[in-house]
């Protein structure tokens, strides 16, 4: 049932647009909606926040708009392409650092000698140079994320979703990574989709937070954030803002009582 | 949808530079020992063994020597004239069939890999292949063939291939799902796919199928070349068979040790490019 995008409307390069969106995933008696009812616009450039629980649909966000899966009904409309960043890492380990950035080039028609160059420069950028002929599993969690944040940015997309990507590391790195995140991002101005369950994250990083609630998932809460940046994760303002949506977070944890959530 | 902003690095304090970066591990000598040295050990312990079976009586020196007489004779069998061509005769059967092994074995499981249909309908197959003697197929190979080179090659084939065959299978089944899912978001496809993230992720599977392939090869060899006399063209196989049929213990042992060593050496050649694969990925274990 999905219905073609009207060509009228076409869409700015980084913009993103999902309308009436519903995915439901198993067959007859065991069909589960994930979301319903889904509307949402991301403009070019923009850093977007996704917080929720477990099960609400994160993530089948995120796979529709990199295209990995297809709507029920609905349409998702995406200007550009879009690049993953996971949880993990997802490194080849049969590659050195370089060798995995310079395959998302090859993979692009980038020529030899070229992606050579432009994967040394990338992993300056995120600042791995003096790492570029380490194998994967010679690299700490963090130093694989930048890898992978080099890979992204080498795929030149106008959207990236990232799917919890700091998820795995240690409080300290994290604070690093936002830092090294929003410097590529302001750089490099692709809009983000950034999948968290931490509040304070998406306070810190976000030109807007959007609160997904479960069962099935859909927008249940917006929050714009303006403040300045570079915003420091510890700051008071921070903590306001994220004790906002906190409360927005608990009491759609109390009507459906689900009690996964991450409220830091 | 921007705020007002400076770049982070731009900021005095504060750096981009890895603080988890992790400490240089120490570099590791004694894998030449490990690789190489194992098997002398094993060789002292069947030596002894053997020895002590010679010394307690249960057979007469004539037909059961001991390891003194028979590596004596090893020095002579080294000057025999007739063993060089014998062995190399053995080994370029064993190459050439494994060779052609590898091929037919590497592109059946990539064609079994790549379809489901045919995963579903070969790979039981194989792994009944793979079960089944490679000695089996010697009467019909020779009914087929004729008593002759192309018998043992046939058999030779058919004992390895299998195993190759099932590591491409088992290697692409291991891939974890993550490779494929980046596959897609790198934008992949087809034999693309197959060439940047299947083929390499595969590989020590497909190598440790390579390494049970041989041991199959080398033992269909054996028992071709203990079925099959092609005259003027002995092997190591048939010279053992001659050293039963005169009655030489000594000299019967003597080619069993080649046999054996020959055997060794090419697995742990497997094991050592084994162990250089996994080790650059990370997957070999430290100690």
């Amino acid at each position: 049932m999905t219905t073609t995008a009207d060509p009228a409307l076409s869409l700015a390069h980084g913009e993103v647009r999902l309308r009436g969106v519903r995915k439901v995933f198993g067959a007859r008696d065991t069909k589960v909606t994930v979301l319903q009812d889904m509307d949402l616009d991301v403009a070019p450039g923009e850093f977007l926040a996704v917080v929720g629980g477990s099960g609400c649909g994160k993530s089948t966000l995120l796979s529709l708009v990199a295209g990995l899966t297809e709507p029920t009904s609905g349409t998702v409309e995406v200007g550009g392409k879009v690049s993953l960043m996971f949880q993990e890492a997802t490194l080849l380990p049969w590659l050195t650092a370089a060798k995995n950035v310079e395959l998302a080039l090859h993979l692009q028609g980038v020529g030899k000698p070229e992606r050579r160059d432009r994967a040394r420069h990338l992993l300056g950028r995120v600042r791995l140079g003096r790492y570029a002929d380490k194998r994967p599993h010679e690299l700490s969690g963090g130093m694989r994320q930048r890898v992978a944040l080099a890979r992204v940015i080498a795929q030149d997309a106008a959207v990236v979703c990232m799917d919890e990507p700091l998820g795995a590391l240690d409080a300290l790195t994290r604070d690093q990574m936002h830092d090294l995140v929003e410097d590529v991002w302001l750089e490099s101005r692709f809009t983000v989709l950034f999948v968290t369950h931490n509040v304070r994250e998406a306070v810190r990083l976000a030109d807007r937070a959007i609160l997904m609630g479960g069962r099935p998932g859909r927008v249940i809460h917006e929050q714009p954030n303006a403040m300045p940046r570079p915003r420091v994760m510890d700051s008071p303002s921070v903590a306001t803002r994220a004790g906002a949506l906190t409360q927005s977070l608990k009491e759609e944890v109390s009507s459906h009582d689900q009690s996964d959530y991450f409220v830091i | 949808m921007t705020s007002p902003t400076t770049s982070s690095s731009e900021r005095p304090g504060r750096s981009l530079e890895p603080i988890d970066a992790p400490e240089p591990s120490a570099k590791r000598h004694r894998d030449l020992l490990r690789t190489f040295g194992a098997p002398v050990i094993a060789v002292v312990i069947f030596v002894t063994a053997w020895q002590v079976l010679v010394a307690s009586g249960w057979r007469p020196d004539y037909l059961l020597p001991g390891p003194a007489a028979v590596f004596e004779r090893l020095g002579a069998i080294f000057v025999d004239p007739e063993f060089w061509p014998a062995l190399a005769r053995t080994l370029s059967r064993a190459v050439i069939g494994f060779a052609v092994a590898v091929v037919v074995g590497t592109a059946i499981g990539l064609a079994a890999a790549g379809s489901k249909l045919l995963r579903a309908s070969i790979g039981s197959l194989i792994t009944g292949l793979q079960t089944m003697p490679s000695v089996v197929w010697f009467p019909l190979a020779i009914l087929l063939l004729g008593l002759g080179e192309q018998a043992i090659a046939m058999v030779v084939v058919l004992g390895a291939a299998p195993s190759i065959a099932n590591g491409v299978l088992s290697g692409v089944d291991q891939l974890p799902p993550a490779y494929f899912r980046l596959g897609r978001v790198l934008g992949a496809r087809g034999t693309r796919l197959y060439r940047h993230i299947v083929i390499p992720g595969a590989l020590p599977a497909y190598v440790a199928g390579l390494n049970q392939g041989w041991a199959f090869a080398w033992r269909s060899l054996m028992a071709g070349e203990l079925l099959v006399v092609i005259p003027g063209a002995s092997g190591l196989g048939n010279r053992l068979a001659f050293s039963q049929e005169f009655g030489d213990a000594t000299g019967l042992l003597a080619h069993m040790i080649v046999i054996l060593v020959i055997g060794m050496i090419v697995d742990r050649l497997f094991s050592a490019w084994s162990l250089g694969i996994r080790r650059a990925r990370g997957l070999a274990a430290d100690r």
